[in-house]
């Protein structure tokens, strides 16, 4: 059964430093007046790893779908081994071992991996074409996150999120009569755990041993000093730096993308009297701890991913809406659960305040407008006007106008579900700001979060293991050893 | 190390078998039911001929709902569905016995606009709910052009293929075994099948990975309109004649089947065999009434309360919101 | 989604754009002299897809996939009993008003409690109720048609100074609907369920509350549409509202509310109902046969839909 999956061949080593795999000269593409990207050049060797750094709108995902054929470049040339490529496609990137894992979880959840493989491999036909397809994507599967108990004829939709990605990225990894040479990864982390992080970082070094050039795109700039031989820098649509990784500093790589990382800067608040709780919320289950909350406390939920964070944070939010004390409520998956994408900024911020806008009965225009324009300035939303299409900004200017919508609104508490995903660096320090001074001002935050070093802003954490919140941790208890430590059910756990 | 995927316990060996059989497991056990209390109530009625008059006017509706099924695969519905049946039903019983040529460059013909409604709603990314709803009109009206009241003549050998009676089981049987074998090979087994319905819940992953979506609907809508031309020609068999407004109940009740049988609207989930089950189901509830001598003013209405009734088990056995 | 900016007019103009250019057409046809009456035919008849369309406007706002198919039926129903409940008399007629909205009410509640309490697709339930919406209708009324009372039948016809009084109070219903939408919160509050459910219900929505009255107000509508076409036709008759079925739901969409839901139009249905009823009368001026009107209405339809451009596609 192994046959159909060892990698193909690589290429041999003298044709490789002839030509790189891929070299773009020049690389545009524009939408009408609007230029996403500028003429670029990017070559990646057939045994490389490159990390593409930069903010949201920078243009790298525009680079990666013109190499995965899903946009058409409008100018420049491209090559492949060194020859010129005139007509480019999605199939034909699939052909010539062009793989990639998109941003947006791309499996069809009313299938099972094994059709979701099918999709991919137009080989996979003929009789027991369901089984070679299961083999196929368990094997791919067991070498980069052994132990991770998918059953590949299960549907899809009965998976984790965690479990789709991983998925979807052994899918990218597995090959039938076609050959794989690299592998585009777009946040492919994001929505893993810890341990299966690593497993795929570890295969992704061993990918590259075997001639699989990878491309990596994360905001987690330590993924990339870790495996990336390269870094490349993109802002505003353009290339601004390509930098070896070896001796590069994670602050040298921040500033490259025109940011300067604010040091952490814990103030002490004086947290003499913390107030009657304002949240309290308990559960049936045994040993899971009542969590609480008062009027100016940033509460955190940590531990790893899919251990019951968000189902609490979302539990504690429906028990509490609509009852006595104005509750509001930032999603992290913006598209789905967060923006009306047929609304302007304005309605979108004004939403969640509408009662308090309305005079005799119904909603004033003018109170309308001043409550969004006020806000939208003072999260600094880049946008034309509060009458843009919210569809039309990026994802982190997206974000803010979300967070507007909470912060404008008369909630007590604000429940916060990672909404940080994938937002760039200096939107984060921006908004970080805003919470601590909207704290200070008395509201309470629950947060739940993915990345560790978020957690720093917390006054007090809760941490999550097995749908159980299991430890408590204040003030400077709130370190990454001890989140670890609490979330693999070490120690005191 | 407790990782995710490794701690959480595996609930797919029983989940997936569990609700596969409410898929299918449902209308089957409605099925039953009604077959148990005619029996019951007449026991002449279990035998050869009885199961086929029972099923005899469920055939059709099995093929107009697998056509249906098709375009809910997509994502999409077929309000038109019943106007098409009615249009076949005229076309076979004016042209097919006498000048049968013309009959099939009709049919051929209707293939072709299905096909073509597929590439109208994929290129202009209309709604087929709307379009659908316009060709109702216009499979109406070329109906009424054709046959403007109702009448014709079916030829023969169709009269006397639905006449058949083969060996073992009646012919209605048959048939719908056929159908939903055939369907289920295609649609849930084979490797066509997967991309197919991946299509219906994901184009855009599907596009991705090389496939043309537009042919896959292009495709996928011509062989709902070859069925329909099934559907309408066994419904010309069993009345021996045209009519315009005959059918225009199979829409909703094939639309019913195919949710009955398991599907959704969301696009990609759809179970032939439960298509099938699923009408023949809601053909035998009529039957069903009239054997309980329910008054003929809350025939339709008794209709209604089994197809809630069948539904509410869905929700009774615990499965997920389609 | 292709924001082409082209200075084409607003989607929901196309109707009345349509419609005047059948009317011009159906008055070079038969005379300037029929004008008039042509179009005031065609405003009454207008009216009642209006009134049921307005419904149905609420209700397919309120999401993808929800739509009533039980119009038709809950019109018959209302309608049935209504002219039960007046049984022809004029001190009762506001009785008659109030049961054939209550019928409505109670329908549309029906609807909704079964869409969420088994989780129904919004087609299979309402298509399930109005088979039994139906039943009820037959045995109210069997074949016989019931008869308004004449002070009914009278303001359906009503003039003052030559203008139809029942078209202008649909018109109000209109800028009712419309300012609903765009001022109310509940208006507000169903456009956002519509574009996106969980969204809403993190902007602290109470989503089932707002679509509940979706479909509460369409059952009603189309109970307000039996009471004003009973006393219009001369009463309740088991087929009145066949015809409602696909027009109702043509008139939204043709007058600019998107079937994907999240956006909607109420003037516009004026422009699609006028259209359609222009486009009857023209097709009959005109002595085109049966079969051939039908086909091209639905080509009309066809075409109004594929040429009307819209912000959001389906």
């Amino acid at each position: 059964m192994n046959k159909v999956l060892e990698p193909a061949r690589p290429p041999s080593q003298a044709h490789c430093a002839a030509h790189p795999l891929v070299g773009m000269r020049g690389v545009g593409k524009s939408y009408g007046p609007v230029r996403a990207l500028e003429a670029v050049d990017f070559d990646l060797a057939s045994n490389e790893i490159v990390g593409l750094v930069g903010h949201n709108g920078a243009g790298k995902s525009t680079l990666m779908n013109i190499l995965a054929g899903v946009v058409q470049r409008t100018d420049g040339d491209f090559m492949l081994e060194g020859t010129p490529v005139a007509r480019w496609s999605a199939a034909e990137a699939h052909r010539h071992g062009i793989r990639c894992v998109f941003q947006e979880l791309s499996l069809c959840a009313n299938l099972s991996p094994a059709e979701n493989t099918r999709i991919v491999h137009r080989g996979l036909r003929g009789l027991g074409w369901k089984k070679r397809a299961g083999a196929l994507i368990t094997a791919a599967l067991d070498r980069i996150f052994p132990g991770h108990g998918i059953d590949p004829h299960l549907v899809v939709s009965n998976l984790s999120i965690a479990e789709r990605q991983m998925v979807e990225i052994a899918r990218a990894y597995t090959s039938t009569n076609e050959p794989i040479r690299c592998v585009i990864l777009d946040e492919p982390t994001s929505a893993l755990g810890h341990t299966a992080t690593e497993q795929l970082l570890a295969h992704i070094r061993r990918a590259a041993s075997d001639g699989i050039a990878s491309i990596l795109i994360t905001h987690r700039l330590n993924e990339i000093l870790a495996v990336c031989n390269r870094a490349v820098v993109m802002v505003d649509g353009g290339i601004v730096a390509v930098r070896s990784t070896k001796g590069l500093s994670r602050s040298e790589l921040v500033e490259l993308t025109g940011h300067v990382e604010a040091p952490r800067d814990r103030q002490k608040k004086d947290r003499s009297t913390p107030g009657r709780p304002i949240v309290d919320h308990r559960t049936e289950l045994a040993q899971d701890k009542v969590v609480l909350a008062a009027p100016g406390e940033i509460v955190g939920f940590a531990g790893l991913d899919g251990h019951g964070q968000r189902e609490r944070l979302r539990d504690i939010y429906k028990t509490m809406k609509g009852g006595q004390t104005p509750v509001a409520y930032v999603a992290g998956d913006r598209g789905t659960e967060g923006v009306f994408g047929l609304w302007s900024i304005a309605d979108n911020l004004t939403i969640r305040s509408l009662k308090t806008l309305r005079r005799g009965g119904l909603i004033s225009d003018e109170a309308s407008r001043t409550l969004a324009s006020t806000w939208a300035k003072k999260l600094q939303v880049k946008a034309p006007s509060i009458d843009t299409p919210i569809l039309s900004l990026s994802g982190g200017n997206q974000q803010k106008v979300l967070f507007a919508r909470a912060l404008a609104s008369d909630a007590a508490v604000v429940f916060l579900d990672d909404p940080m995903r994938g937002v760039d660096v200096g939107t984060k320090q921006e908004v970080y700001r805003l919470i601590r001074s909207e704290a200070e001002k008395g509201r309470c935050f629950v947060w739940y979060t993915t990345e560790l070093e978020e957690l720093t802003n917390c006054d007090r954490i809760y941490v999550f293991r097995e749908g159980r919140a299991v430890v408590e941790l204040a003030d400077e208890a709130i370190e990454t050893g001890r989140i670890l430590e609490a979330s693999f059910g070490g120690g005191n756990g | 190390m407790a990782d995710t995927a490794v701690s959480r316990p595996s609930a797919g060996s029983f989940v997936v078998p569990f609700r596969r059989w409410t898929g299918v497991g449902l209308p089957t056990l409605a099925l039953l039911v009604m077959l148990a209390i005619i029996f019951w109530i007449r026991p002449a009625a279990m035998s050869y001929f009885g199961f086929t008059l029972l099923f005899k006017l469920a055939i059709p509706l099995v093929f107009a709902a697998l056509a249906q099924m098709l375009v809910v695969m997509l994502g999409d519905i077929d309000l038109a569905n019943g106007a098409f049946v009615g249009l076949i039903t005229c076309v076979s019983a004016v042209y097919l016995a006498d000048q049968p040529l013309v009959a099939i460059a009709i049919y051929l013909l209707l293939i072709a606009s299905y096909a073509g409604v597929g590439l109208l709603i994929h290129t202009r990314q209309l709604p087929s709910i709307v379009v659908t709803l316009g060709l109702s009109f216009i499979w109406l009206g070329l109906a009424v052009m054709v046959l403007p009241a109702p009448g014709g003549q079916a030829p023969a050998w169709l009269s006397a293929f639905v006449g058949w009676r083969p060996p073992l089981l009646p012919l209605p049987l048959w048939l719908a075994a056929a159908a939903a074998l055939a369907a289920h090979l295609v649609v849930s087994r084979s490797s066509i099948g997967a991309v197919l319905r991946g299509a219906g819940a994901n184009p855009r992953a599907v596009e991705r990975s090389g496939w043309s979506v537009l042919a896959i609907r292009v495709c996928v809508y011509a062989a709902s309109g070859f069925l329909a031309i099934l559907a309408g020609l066994l419904l010309t068999g069993l009345t021996t004649s045209g009519d315009a407004n005959i059918a225009p109940a199979y829409t909703l009740l094939g639309v019913g089947a195919v949710i009955l049988g398991g599907g959704a609207f969301t696009g990609g989930i759809v179970s032939p065999v439960g298509t099938v089950i699923g009408a023949m189901t809601l053909a035998l509830a009529g039957s069903l009434l009239s054997f309980l001598q329910v008054p003929s003013t809350w025939q339709i209405g008794s209709q209604g309360f089994i197809l809630f009734l069948v539904l509410a088990g869905r929700v009774l056995l615990g499965e997920k919101p389609s | 989604m292709t924001t082409r900016r082209l200075p084409l007019p607003a989607p929901w103009t196309y109707g009345f754009l349509f419609a005047l250019a059948m009317w011009i057409a159906t008055t070079a046809y038969a005379g300037i002299g029929s004008a008039g009456a042509t179009l005031s035919s065609a405003i009454v008849f207008g009216a009642f897809s209006v009134v049921v369309g307005t419904g149905q406007m609420f209700v397919i706002a309120s999401g993808p996939g929800n739509i009533d198919l039980s119009i038709p039926s809950v019109l018959t129903l209302s309608a049935y009993v209504s002219m039960t409940a007046m049984g022809g008399r004029d001190d009762l007629v506001l009785v008659g008003l109030l049961a054939a909205l209550a019928v409505g009410a109670a329908a549309g509640a029906l609807n909704f409690l079964a869409i969420t309490l088994l989780r129904l697709p919004p087609i299979i339930a309402t298509l399930a109720w109005s088979f039994i919406f139906q039943s009820f209708a037959f045995n109210f009324g069997g074949e016989a048609t019931l008869k308004p009372p004449s002070l009914l039948s009278q303001f359906a016809v009503w003039r003052v100074a030559g203008i139809q009084v029942m078209p202008l109070a649909v018109i109000l219903v209109t800028v009712a609907a419309a300012v609903a939408l765009r001022r109310s919160v509940w208006g507000r509050q169903l456009l956002a369920v519509g574009q996106s459910e969980p969204a809403a219900a993190f902007a602290g929505i109470p989503v089932k509350r707002v679509r509940l009255t979706a479909y509460v107000l369409c059952s009603t509508m189309a109970g307000l549409a039996a009471f004003l076409l009973a006393g219009f036709t001369g009463g309740a008759a088991l087929n009145m509202g066949d015809a409602y079925l696909l027009e109702s739901i043509a008139v939204v969409v043709l007058g600019g509310t998107s079937i994907a839901g999240g956006q909607a139009n109420a003037v516009g249905i004026w422009g699609a109902a006028l259209f359609f009823n222009l486009m009857a009368t023209m097709l009959n001026t005109f002595g085109i046969e049966v079969g051939v009107r039908l086909v091209l209405t639905g080509v009309l339809i066809i075409l109004v839909v594929a040429v009307v451009p819209r912000g959001r596609t389906g």
